[in-house]
């Protein structure tokens, strides 16, 4: 997208209809605001006082036939904003009854948690096919929120105790942004993501699994995958302890022990947070990925936050 | 115009300088303080909103709540109230008239039934208390179905009696002006306005209670 | 008619301002003009202070990942919400403006109730004052707008003091409104009819009927916020059985219409300034006086389009969407007849008058965008971006303060009895004009790009222009600078004005002093020709 672009990147049918609608009415704004520009500054020109003792104008008082004019078209005008307004917000509004791709999303202070219905799970990502209406039900664990894609043209609040769903099918294959778009706290600008939109084939694979890549390619994939790097920000302190240049070292927990940071305590870091946090920061953060990364997952992960650190020299103790 | 200056000159002790005349002060005092009014209802109007939402969603658990509600000093204090509304209009007649004692009186009978009311209301909101149906920690409730729904019910029956009962309170204190004022011979024939004015925020308070009495006490109670 | 005297003799007498010297003459009076002041002087310091956080929230972001914390940027643009719009833009031009002229305009002594004018003021300081001391002790993270249960549940921030603050301060805007109502029903001068009054009266009234009818409804949605979180009853946490969109609908109740509050008076200003500077009667007075009061009707009617996208029932929003197109309507029409008054005026250029230009421009920009908003479809994209943002700084810097600065300007010479230097105030003008359309046109495009509002940090992809956006915001900050300096200046050392320094029509100019005695008048006006008679002629029936 360019920087002056009015109209961002479009995935689907449903987008060029809002920015149909969009360009309708930049062309009355813009018409609109030109007329009054023109008007005022042409009377500002044309009946400028000439001489400071010139004498007062005749009096205008008013005209009921303008005023019915300039009111009525204004109307009729608006009314086909709104009728096109509405019609539009209904349809994307309203999935279609059958034949939809569910896909489930959670928002929580600041990750969105997908869900498919084959069971696979993903952070921050949702992965979408061409040609075939896509419908979001979304839930929120916590505060508000709101899933917003804008390469859709959409977006709803995520409102805790119930239910939202929007709809979309998606036409162009790409990679597109996700935001929170309903401020939700401290990390609310970090809460945002991807949206991969594939043609059929490379999502039906992509549902199935199989990618390539080396190890610590893979760990990288999956640390933005998981959400990871939304926290472990390799090189600032955020809410969590760094991942930088730590594996191999001494760690001092909150409850005053030292440990060392080798692959055991990283992956219990990973399964089970709780069970050594790090002093000065809190428990019950960091979620808990048990059951959501098989071992493979673990060890790429392992390797990639590995190469985060200079080389450990051979036949340092484990801790414990 | 000859008139209103004659009138300027002879002029009520109450006739503040940037009036004209006292038709115009009198005037200008009801227009606010029914203006003013119009705010308590639209601040109240906010509580009934959130009440009629939450009502509409929870039907059974507000109804459940129902017969935790005293009726019966309830009932008490919508007479007592009402009674005192009319204690404070005759406390108005009497300032009309100029009749000082009568206006005293009436005003001392209404400031015992504001203050009859607010005991009783101590009463029952000591009842709640040791009921557990204060909302916070300590809250409790015997249907653990409807927990959650009955403490917001009691939440909002704090929040608008409790409400009510600030603006009980702060009458109280107006009446007590004015029966000061009255011991001092400030009223006259010629002017009464504070008990006239005083007297519209008594009855509008009146009426609060009236929609509150009906809606959070009797409505769902079991026959 | 003038029965003045001749103004060597005005001069030796005491006006408001000489009248009597001390802290307590000023800080006990309840003389409508010297409470005016007093609200200036402190309605100037809060748009400094809610200008300094803006300030912070525009160098933040200069860079995809900002400056400051995250929680340090929440803070900011929380605060910098709730100081302009309940500290500066509601009280604004009705506590400065209004509470001077009104009295004047309808030919009083001073407002209904002078008494509780001053106690309005104190309301408004002392609500102030807890709001600071909120912002003193680490500040707020909610948004202005106090969003459920983030606001009720999970913030850490100082949210009852906060709400205390605000809760205080909507008793101040109630007493005015009450004041203003009371006073324009009661008070005018023989020969003042409605049909008469100056259009900044019937702006102020409307404005005064929205305080009065709105504002309690946010008070007592603070009261409920506040008890929640000290209770945690539930009645806006859905895990405790609460609805959190509850909240909306209570908090949009009022500050939807709240943002009429904030505009009207604008418009209200505008009429007087374009009439003044085109010598004519403003074109369509009855349907400008009507339109003020439809707005404040409607603009009751409108709130759910701030739930658009929230959950609430579709059919619901369709209905809130037409209705806030109607809303439009009677804005547009003012903006019409604004330009239909100049139309074969005698038209003079001087600072009101600019101001004038820049709010019928930018108002214009800014109304309809809303409407952009208003279309249901585009705002399902543009809502909470900073389409949003832009659409309602045009509309209130754009136009309210554009409105206000003007007002300030046409008016100083008879608050002060001098005048301001008007080359500096003109340049200053366009400096506001220039770095205005920079700092907030990139945030149109910016929001259909996709960029959200509240985000301490976004995409690299919007650098470009929020770098403008910021470049801009630093021409605009000089823009308002320069007239608290020659403001101050002309106060003391500028030359001392004329009577009526614009020849302008209306009771102010025409038969109260510069600056005005005490009691406003030497003797009882009496009003015998229609509003912005400016071409002379006698009692007309009014037209259209």
């Amino acid at each position: 997208m360019g920087v002056f672009d009015i109209f961002p990147a479009r995935a689907s049918a449903a987008a060029g209809n809002v920015d149909a609608l969009y360009a309708f009415l930049l062309v009355v704004g813009i018409g609109m605001t030109a007329i009054i520009f023109f008007f005022v500054f042409l009377f500002a020109v044309k009946y400028r006082r000439r001489n400071a003792d010139d004498p007062a104008p005749r009096a205008i008082h008013g005209s009921l036939p303008l005023e019915i004019a300039w009111s009525v078209a204004p109307f009729l005008i608006m009314l086909v904003m709104f009728a096109w307004g509405a019609k539009l917000y209904f349809d994307n509004y309203t999935p279609p009854l059958r034949d939809t791709f569910d896909v489930y999303v959670t928002g929580k202070q600041w990750m969105w948690k997908v869900q498919y219905p084959t069971g696979q799970r993903e952070i921050n990502e949702l992965h979408v096919p061409t040609g075939r209406p896509v419908k979001l039900i979304l839930a929120s664990e916590d505060v508000i929120h709101s899933f917003y894609i804008p390469a859709f043209r959409l977006k709803h609040d995520v409102v805790p105790g119930s239910y939202q769903t929007y709809w979309f099918e998606p036409t162009k294959p790409g990679r597109y942004r996700i935001f929170c778009a309903e401020y939700c706290g401290t990390n609310h600008s970090d809460m945002g993501g991807w949206v991969t939109v594939m043609d059929p084939h490379d999502f039906a694979e992509w549902l199935t699994g199989g990618t390539g890549g080396s190890m610590k390619e893979q760990g990288e994939k999956l640390f933005q995958q998981y959400g990871c790097v939304t926290c472990h920000v390799t090189d600032r302190e955020g809410r969590s302890p760094s991942l930088l240049n730590i594996f191999g070292k001494p760690v001092v927990l909150d409850d005053g022990r030292t440990v060392l940071a080798d692959e055991a305590y990283i992956r219990e870091s990973i399964l089970n947070p709780n069970a050594k946090i790090v002093k000065g920061y809190k428990r019950d953060i960091m979620p808990v990925f048990q059951g959501q990364i098989n071992e493979e997952g673990l060890l790429q992960l392992m390797v990639y936050i590995k190469s985060l650190s200079p080389p450990v020299s051979a036949g340092k103790e484990s801790s414990k | 115009m000859a008139d209103a200056k004659a009138a300027v000159a002879v002029h009520d002790a109450g006739l503040r300088h940037h009036f004209d005349d006292s038709a115009q002060q009198f005037q200008s005092s009801t227009i606010g303080m029914w203006v003013f009014l119009v705010t308590e209802i639209m601040f109240f109007g906010g509580m009934f909103a959130a009440y009629t939402v939450y009502r509409g969603l929870y039907p059974d658990a507000f109804a459940s709540t129902s017969r935790f509600m005293n009726v019966t000093i309830g009932g008490i204090n919508t007479a007592v109230l009402i009674f005192s509304s009319f204690t404070m209009v005759l406390a108005v007649r009497s300032a009309q008239l100029g009749q000082k004692k009568a206006l005293i009186i009436f005003l001392v009978l209404t400031l015992i039934l504001g203050s009859v009311f607010l005991c009783l209301k101590y009463v029952e909101y000591h009842e709640k208390w040791v009921d557990h149906h204060v909302p916070g920690p300590a809250f409790q409730y015997a249907d653990s179905r409807y927990f959650h729904q009955a403490q917001i019910l009691f939440f909002l029956y704090f929040a608008m009696t409790g409400m009510h009962a600030i603006h009980m309170i702060v009458g109280a204190g107006l009446l007590i002006t004015l029966i000061v004022m009255a011991a001092r011979n400030s009223f006259s024939r010629g002017w009464y306005t504070p008990v006239e004015m005083i007297g519209l925020y008594w009855h509008f308070v009146d009426i609060v209670w009236i929609f509150l009495f009906p809606l959070l006490y009797l409505i769902g109670r079991p026959k | 008619m003038s029965t003045m005297l001749p103004f060597a003799q005005i001069e030796a007498r005491p006006n408001y301002l000489n009248v009597d010297y001390g802290w307590k003459s000023w800080l006990f009076t309840t003389d409508h003009k010297r409470i005016a002041l007093l609200y200036l002087f402190s309605i100037t310091a809060f748009f400094f202070v809610g200008g300094a956080f803006a300030v912070g929230m525009r160098l933040n972001l200069l860079t995809p990942d900002g400056l400051f914390a995250h929680d340090t940027y929440n803070k900011l643009f929380t605060m910098h919400g709730i100081i302009m719009v309940f500290f500066f833009l509601v009280p604004s031009i009705p506590a400065t403006l209004g509470n001077f002229l009104i009295p004047i305009m309808v030919g009083a002594r001073d407002l209904a109730f002078p008494r509780i004018n001053l106690l309005s003021w104190y309301l408004y300081i002392i609500g102030g004052v807890i709001a600071l001391a909120a912002i003193a002790q680490g500040g707020v993270d909610t948004g202005w707008t106090f969003y459920a249960p983030f606001s009720s549940t999970y913030s850490n921030t100082h949210v009852i003091l906060t709400a205390i603050g605000v809760f205080v301060s909507g008793f101040s805007s109630i007493l005015t409104g009450l004041n203003f109502i009371v006073t324009v029903h009661t008070m005018r001068a023989p020969g003042m009819t409605w049909g008469r009054l100056p259009l900044f009266v019937w702006g102020h009234y409307a404005t005064s009927l929205i305080q009065v009818l709105g504002t309690p409804v946010i008070a007592i949605t603070l009261v409920l916020l506040g008890l929640e979180r000290i209770l945690h009853a539930g009645i806006f946490d859905p895990a405790l059985g609460g609805d959190p969109v509850l909240f909306q609908h209570l908090f949009w109740f009022y500050s939807h219409p709240a943002v009429y509050i904030m505009i009207l008076p604008g418009m209200a200003v505008i009429s007087e300034i374009v009439a003044c500077f085109s010598r004519k009667a403003i074109f369509g007075y009855t349907f400008v006086a009507i339109s003020s009061i439809a707005i404040a009707v409607l603009g009751f009617l409108v709130w759910g389009h701030h739930l658009f996208v929230a959950g609430q029932s579709m059919y619901a929003s369709v209905v809130f969407s037409f209705l806030s197109f109607l809303v439009a309507i009677p804005s547009a029409i003012k903006v019409f007849n604004w330009t239909a008054t100049m139309y074969k005026g005698s038209i003079s250029y001087e600072t009101p008058m600019l101001y004038a230009f820049g709010f019928i421009g930018l108002f214009t920009m800014g109304g309809l965008t809303g409407l952009f908003l208003a279309t249901l479809a585009i705002d399902v994209h543009v809502t909470d971006t900073y389409f949003v943002i832009a659409h309602f700084h045009y509309v209130m810097v754009g136009g309210m303060v554009m409105a206000y600065m003007g007002g300030i300007h046409f008016w100083f010479p008879k608050i002060s009895g001098r005048m301001y230097p008007e080359n500096w105030a003109r340049f200053a003008a366009l400096i506001v004009f220039v770095g205005f359309n920079l700092t907030f046109f990139p945030q149109f495009i910016l929001g259909y790009q996709g960029m959200p509002r509240r985000y301490a940090h976004y995409p690299p992809e919007f650098q470009v222009l929020n770098v403008m956006s910021t470049a801009g915001a630093s021409i605009l900050a000089v823009g308002y600078v320069l007239p608290m300096i020659y403001l101050a200046w002309a106060w003391r050392k500028g030359p001392k004005a004329p009577q009526n320094p614009w020849n302008a029509k209306g009771l102010e100019w025409e038969q109260s002093p510069t600056p005005p005695p005490t009691f406003n008048f030497e003797t009882q006006p009496v009003v015998t020709e229609p509003a912005y008679n400016y071409s002379g002629e006698e009692e007309e029936v009014q037209r259209g």
